[in-house]
């Protein structure tokens, strides 16, 4: 039972995308441009970087290379999710005007319904820009390639995916209470990865134990970075930790998916 | 006049009735203001003085970008989605059909919007700014006055420039995508993410001559008191240029847009 409900949302989520990128593609140009001017001007993010290091040679101990590898790691887990899940900051605006109610008749996962909704094909322009970064990165970069090291790579982009997929659930779910609070999540997503991009070591204990224990950003590409460049963590804790990132985010997908049944029950349709 | 000033007042009110965003919006500012101050901080330990500002002043250029990004609309917001939306839909016909100019009441309603979340907004990170590392305000208090005029020009200059890029939805299918590039422009171009006077040679000079430096650099460095005297005079008159270069045109290609294209839906 359980099982075909995954299967039937999955399957809704994928018709859904479908659909919008068939009306997306009957504007070719329009989407061609916009992916283009997507790709462009999320990598006028890594320009700022770049700009920094041509006054510096290290920021917080990291070169430019090892910066590089943060800002694509993190950028193409954010990436994924901002495709897959991008839309869900649209919910409160659905709650406040009414239409979240034509959503709940339709025999079709809420979730699946929410998160496929206005589907922006474009984000894969950012995902691209990201994965070249990635890339220039990892060319440049003088890594100790060992078998559990290779293994992290995948792992980490897909964790870090997933725990930003959590957050943009996370954040959906928390506006079904607070309608008018999608910003409150661009602190964790957008404010997440802009932190993410940058050595851990230019940034206090506290926050780091914050991001580390209470919301755990630091496993999106931190914790499994620092061992592939083969840094210490500067909070001490053990190598093997990077390994941890798939269990941290089975545990934020599992307490997103709780407060999404909660805030969804929690609904309460406009009165006008 | 008067039934401008109604409409930006009405701005306001509308802004001021949104207590939780306002609430969520300060809280984001704040969460990215300290993100931001950390990493300024690192980059001003290794190279003191970089574009000619010490560490308080950087970190001060940190705080003002985030209490005024909603005010001058640096990331979109306000008016532009509504604009949109009322094209898409062909509702613009009716706002045309209207005895007041489309331009100037929209840039009503945006100015009301401004003011609420500039003091909404802007005072509350600031303030936590302030309260958790060292920043450099004004010595004159005629510079809080300079300060305030700033604004309302980098107001302007940030309305003309999503005004028209909110009327590219007469051609464009969804506006969206072209207001989220708009915004990133904004973002580098604006210094809001690393200040002009960082940028090095040529790309400083160009970024510093462009509309997006009225919106957030300027303003800075006229808080900062990097400007003063004729540069003040300089500084004003830079914002005050784009800002009716740009209502031009969007005055421009509004009325290419009403001529020429038949509005959808009929």
């Amino acid at each position: 039972m359980a099982e075909s409900a995954v299967a039937n949302g999955l399957r809704a989520y994928g018709l859904i995308v479908g659909m919008w990128v068939r009306s997306t593609m009957a504007y070719r140009t329009s989407f061609l441009i916009m992916t283009l001017g997507n790709f462009l001007a999320t990598g006028l993010d890594f320009v700022t970087i770049a700009l920094m290091f041509t006054h510096i040679g290290e920021l917080g101990g990291f070169t430019l290379d090892e910066v590089a590898f943060l800002y694509g790691t993190t950028s193409v887990a954010f990436g994924l999710a901002d495709l897959v899940l991008g839309t869900m900051g649209r919910l409160g605006r659905r709650v406040r005007d009414g239409t979240m109610d034509t959503l709940l008749v339709r025999p079709v996962p809420i979730l699946a319904q929410v998160a496929a909704d206005r589907f922006a094909l474009r984000r894969l322009g950012r995902i691209t820009q990201a994965a070249v970064v990635l890339g220039w990165s990892l060319a440049r970069l003088d890594i100790d390639w060992t078998v559990d090291r290779a293994l992290l790579m995948p792992v980490m982009l897909l964790s870090g995916g997933a725990i930003f997929g959590a957050l943009f659930v996370l954040g959906g779910a928390f506006q079904f209470w607070a309608k008018d609070a999608s910003e409150v999540q661009s602190a964790f997503t957008f404010g997440g990865t802009t932190l993410l991009e940058y050595p851990p070591t230019v940034f206090g204990k506290e926050l780091l134990r914050g991001v580390t224990f209470v919301i755990p950003l630091a496993f999106v590409n931190w914790l499994p970075a620092l061992h592939i460049l083969g840094r210490p963590d500067p909070l001490g804790l053990p190598a093997w930790i990077g390994f941890a990132a798939p269990l941290v985010a089975g545990g934020c997908c599992a307490v997103a998916g709780l407060a999404w049944r909660a805030g969804l029950r929690a609904y309460q349709s406009t009165g006008s | 006049m008067r039934l401008y000033t109604a409409v930006a007042v009405s701005g306001f009110k509308r802004y001021a009735t949104y207590r939780v965003a306002t609430v969520a919006g300060v809280f984001t500012n704040t969460v990215f203001g300290f993100i931001l101050a950390y990493t300024y901080t690192a980059l001003w330990n290794e190279r003191p003085h970089l574009g000619g500002y010490d560490h308080a002043q950087a970190l001060t250029f940190v705080w003002l970008g985030q209490a005024l990004l909603a005010a001058i609309g640096l990331l979109g917001g306000g008016f532009e989605e509504e604009l949109q939306e009322r094209i898409r839909s062909g509702d613009i016909a009716v706002d045309l059909y209207r005895p007041v100019d489309l331009q100037t009441w929209w840039l009503a309603t945006e100015l009301g919007r401004a003011l609420f979340q500039l003091l909404g907004r802007g005072v509350v990170p600031m303030a936590i700014g302030a309260l958790v590392f060292e920043l450099r305000m004004p010595a004159s208090p005629l510079t809080w006055l300079w300060f305030l005029l700033t604004v309302a020009l980098a107001v302007c200059v940030g309305f003309a420039v999503r005004y028209l890029v909110s009327l590219a939805s007469f051609w464009l299918l969804d506006g969206a995508g072209l207001s989220m590039l708009s915004g990133l422009l904004c973002l580098f171009f604006s210094g809001m993410i690393l200040p002009l006077n960082v940028f090095p040679g040529q790309l400083g000079e160009i970024a510093r001559a462009l509309p997006w430096a009225a919106m957030l650099q300027v303003p800075a460095d006229v808080f900062l008191e990097e400007r003063r005297g004729s540069g003040l005079l300089e500084a004003f008159a830079f914002q005050a240029g784009w800002a009716v270069v740009l209502l031009a045109a969007g005055r421009a290609l509004q009325s290419a847009a009403t001529r020429k294209v038949v509005v959808q839906g009929g």
